[in-house]
């Protein structure tokens, strides 16, 4: 063939056939390290029961577990192992069938009939990873819902409700810090719009003033503070900007994930992941969830509070309930004023003259305006404060003759102040009445129960135990028979280089397990058919380099033919795969959950897949010809 | 090496993809794409029975409980079922699946609930949106990457190249009105990965042998450069094949259509990068001078 007798024949820097030492020893360090790392996945995980303190005083010990142990192994369920982890227990048997047993006589060892849940036994599976192994930190790839079993739910918060709940609250300082220096506004309901807030004042002079007073609270670059002039009225525009505008959404993102993380807890879900997404989501994975349902009923209760009215002499009976309160019965009317909704924030403190506890509490706009109305009109009656807890109890009952444990999300409302309004209440009032344990008891839950925002689901999947078994089985069959075609059709094709090329694909596909258990990434279904179409793609690679060898080898010696076909092979296959690459890579940035599974290992597979190819069987090409013909 | 007269038939090829590619577009203008849960929202029900269970079967329970909207069908065997819903305006979007599912196990009994999916209406759109931007992203980062590393007609005729893989994909798609989901959209962007795989090995072989070619036209040496890659082009292409074919049949359903995407794609793919991007260097009028770019030679050979 004309045209290939390029010079420059030693451009792999050194005589053909001899390789710096250098590349075996990085070679056999990356096999060396791919092989303990990629090794944790040929031990399957152990079926275990984890233990988790619920409501119970006792703590989840050595002591505890032993117990358990015992109590499994006399009603002859073999125990495996049983250790401490991160929340409590594991206990370790032998199969799902005793996993199952088991998880039943722990569930009526630990928890009394009718009683609420001392501790929640959870199912899980445990890591079976040599200690040696573990301690390098190797452990087994993570596999995602699809594969496990479990419910995943995205939510979306309100931002811009969180925003306009946050803005009225400094409307409200604004007006506070105003009225303390004695300076007169012009009230108005719409001092917020979008991410701005104005004020305006009877005139300039007033406006300037305020401006002084206010300045340092509202500073660049969080706030741009502006004086405006609309309408013949003196004003000012405070914009918040969108440094602050993201701390906003923040902390607002914040406050809805401790509020979802305390009732996950409260699931019996063994390792549940709550986390943002973006800048307005949040989401959830709880791992062999089965009921969604429940879960989502879980999701959305909180802690709230209601204000009533006491009933007044001419109220209509069907008007009026009775509460205990106090060890006494009051009749209230049924009409809320105003739910605990549109706090914004509360803290527990003491009352400056008197020092008797009380929980301060702030309003939201139109919960302050509501508040008013409901009681300029009644100064004088007394005013009820209910506290609604959504607790999630779970009780053990038996139904049909089979334990079940029955989750229930129970609301649960007592009066916790009955007193009289002094005078038209506002924006910011105060509870009195209470203990300071109360208090402090008050002013925690109403801050773990108000939402920032409001959240609402926008996405959901549920993958059931018995399809996410059948994956899984199903992809490790196509990743096997994939797999074992691949290195056949090498084989008859290629003979000697085909066998290197195998070689080349194994160590490929060891080097990406062990780089998707290092990163810990997710092995999604879609993931494996990127595993199964890498080993399908990968070979590319080699067969350029040994398409092009073979043609050298036309006007070459194989030595030299080994050198061209490899050195001419490499830019190409650079070129090819970073642009695959770059493809992979914005497939990364649209999906979440099974496709981000897709584009990982696509995106690993086509590095280790040019590592081995270029590297490796370059090595192993050297290694078999190289020496004894050069 | 095979000495196969690829451009000569380079007319017909032509003819043949402009058909596939107006045949294409004209099916998804008429037909529209069946697009799926994930882009359209909705609610998204397997469940598996313990016995045998007709579709019909399930139909009137749902429609007797006020379900009426919606496609019920065995799915995989006779003992599964799947219910799509859209989006119903004015309800808890969140709970129609749970809601479904309670309304069969109260006449079915204890039905294992396989799979269950919700898409809210917004992120379908979002997904919708993100998705076809992911497409033209992919497209011209892959467009200047090939004009950095080639020269701008290799870019136009490989992206010429995707874009005709891309369309003739989506376009079995819609012919077949089969359900174009997230993972099909995924399919479509590894298919121009591996289509551009294909094209970039074969442009490769072109500039190489247009620059150290002394004589022949520019059809002798494309011709040339593609029966040398032929190999190549073919092994890779049935490796790929051979393991697309094991996740069809061994896989299972809820991947056979990301499958069936890439076979399609990697099957078009293998052809575009022989016809189309070849085609197209041809058609500008590629020559040796397009080439002569003495110094990045330099750095290449200097590596």
């Amino acid at each position: 063939m004309p045209g290939f007798g390029l010079p420059g024949r030693s451009r792999g820097g050194g005589p053909p056939g001899r390789v710096a030492p250098w590349r075996y020893l990085v070679f056999a360090l990356v096999v060396t390290l791919g092989g303990l790392y990629a090794a944790p996945n040929l031990f399957p995980p152990d079926f275990a029961l984890q233990i988790r303190v619920d409501n119970s005083d006792r703590n989840v010990d050595h002591d505890l577990l032993a117990e358990l142990a015992d109590r499994l192994t006399l009603e002859g369920i073999p125990v495996i192992g049983t250790e401490l982890a991160d929340q409590g227990g594991l206990i370790r048997v032998a199969d799902a069938n005793d996993q199952l047993h088991a998880g039943a006589l722990l569930q009526e060892h630990l928890n009394p009939l009718g009683e609420e849940r001392q501790f929640v036994v959870a199912f899980n599976l445990a890591s079976t990873t040599p200690d040696w192994l573990r301690d390098i930190g190797a452990e087994p790839m993570t596999l995602g819902l699809d594969l496990k079993g479990g419910a995943h739910f995205l939510l979306q918060v309100d931002m811009e409700e969180a925003l306009a709940k946050r803005l009225n609250d400094e409307v409200e300082k604004i007006k506070d810090m105003l009225r303390e220096e004695r300076i007169r506004y012009r009230s108005t309901d719409d001092a917020v719009q979008g991410n701005t807030l104005s004020l305006s004042f009877a005139t300039p002079q007033l406006r300037d003033r305020a401006i002084t007073v206010i300045e340092d609270e509202f500073r660049q670059p969080d706030y741009l503070l502006e004086p405006t002039e609309s309408a013949g009225r003196a004003g000012f525009l405070i914009t918040v900007q969108d440094s602050k505008l993201r701390e906003i959404e923040s902390s607002a993102i914040d406050q809805n994930l401790t509020g979802l993380r305390n009732r996950i807890n409260q699931l019996g879900v063994a390792e549940p992941l709550v986390q943002r997404l973006g800048r307005a989501r949040i989401a959830i994975d709880l791992p062999g969830v089965q009921d969604s349902a429940e879960a989502k009923r879980k999701i959305d209760k909180f802690a709230n509070l209601e204000f009533r009215l006491e009933a007044a002499a001419n109220d209509r009976p069907s008007e009026v309930e009775q509460w205990p309160y106090e060890g006494r019965i009051v009749d209230l009317n049924k009409r809320i004023i105003l739910t605990g909704d549109h706090v914004v924030h509360a803290a527990q403190g003491r009352d400056a003259e008197t020092g008797l506890p009380q929980v301060d509490i702030k309003l939201d706009s139109r919960g302050g305006e509501m508040f008013h109305e409901a009681t300029a009109p009644n100064i004088g009656r007394r005013m009820a404060v209910i506290f609604i807890e959504h607790k999630s109890i779970v009780t053990t009952q038996i139904i049909d003759g089979e334990r079940q444990e029955i989750p229930e999300s129970r609301a649960d409302k007592r009066v916790i102040s009955l007193a009289t309004i002094q005078a038209a209440l506002g924006y910011t009032f105060r509870i009195t009445g209470l203990t300071v344990g109360e208090a402090r008891e008050l002013a925690f839950l109403l801050r773990a129960g108000a939402l920032a925002a409001p959240m609402y689901i926008v996405e959901e999947r549920t993958v059931g135990a018995s399809l996410g078994e059948e994956n899984i089985e199903r992809g490790m069959i196509a990743v096997g028979i994939g797999f074992s075609l691949v290195l056949a059709f090498m084989l008859v094709y290629y003979k000697v280089f085909g066998l290197i090329a195998n070689v080349a694909l194994t160590l490929n596909l060891v080097i990406l397990v062990a780089v998707m258990s290092v990163l810990e990434a997710t092995l999604t279904l879609p993931g494996i058919a990127g595993i199964v179409l890498t080993v399908g793609m990968a070979v590319d690679a080699n067969v350029l380099i040994f398409s092009r060898v073979r043609e050298e080898l036309k006007s070459n010696p194989l030595a030299q033919a080994i050198q061209a076909g490899y050195d001419r092979a490499f830019l190409t296959i650079l070129d090819a795969n970073v642009t695959t690459l770059f493809v992979a890579l914005i497939l990364l940035t649209i999906g979440s959950g099974p496709i981000a599974g897709f584009a990982v290992t696509l995106s690993i597979g086509i590095i280790t897949s040019m590592f081995t190819a270029i590297f490796g069987s370059r090595l192993l090409v050297h290694l078999v010809y190289g020496r004894a013909r050069s | 090496m095979t000495t196969f007269d690829f451009m000569g038939k380079r007319k017909i090829a032509a003819v043949v993809s402009i058909a596939l590619v107006v045949v294409s577009v004209v099916s998804v203008i008429v037909m529209g794409v069946n697009r799926g849960l994930d882009f359209t929202g909705g609610v998204r029900v397997e469940m598996g029975f313990d016995s045998a269970v007709t579709a019909e079967e399930v139909r009137g329970l749902l429609t007797g409980a006020g379900y009426t909207e919606g496609v019920v069908q065995n799915y995989g065997s006779e003992t599964e079922i799947l219910v799509r819903m859209p989006p119903v305006a004015g309800m808890n979007q969140s709970d129609l699946g749970d809601r479904v599912v309670a309304a069969v196990r109260e006449d079915f009994g204890d039905v294992a609930l396989r799979d269950l999916q919700f898409v809210g209406p917004a992120v379908g759109e979002e997904l919708a949106e993100n998705g076809a931007l992911a497409l033209l992203v992919a497209l011209g980062v892959v467009m200047f990457y090939i004009m950095w590393r080639f020269t701008g007609k290799f870019a136009v005729g490989a992206v010429a190249a995707l874009i005709h893989d891309v369309i003739i994909t989506v376009g079995a798609f819609s012919v077949f009105q089969w359900t174009f989901n997230l993972p099909e959209l995924a399919a479509l962007l590894a298919v121009i990965g591996y289509s551009l795989n294909d094209t970039i090995v074969v442009s490769d072989r072109i500039r190489e042998n247009f620059r150290a070619v002394r004589r022949g036209t520019p059809v002798e040496i494309i011709n040339q450069s593609l029966n040398q890659t032929l190999g190549r082009t073919l092994v890779t292409s049935l490796t790929t094949l051979l393991v697309l074919v094991v996740l069809l049949i061994v896989a299972g359903e809820q991947i056979s259509g990301f499958a069936t995407a890439l076979t399609i794609g990697v099957v078009v793919g293998t052809y575009s990068s022989i016809y189309v991007a070849a085609n197209v260097l041809l058609t500008m009028g590629i020559s040796k001078q397009d080439l002569a770019l003495p110094e990045r030679e330099g750095v290449d050979e200097a590596r």
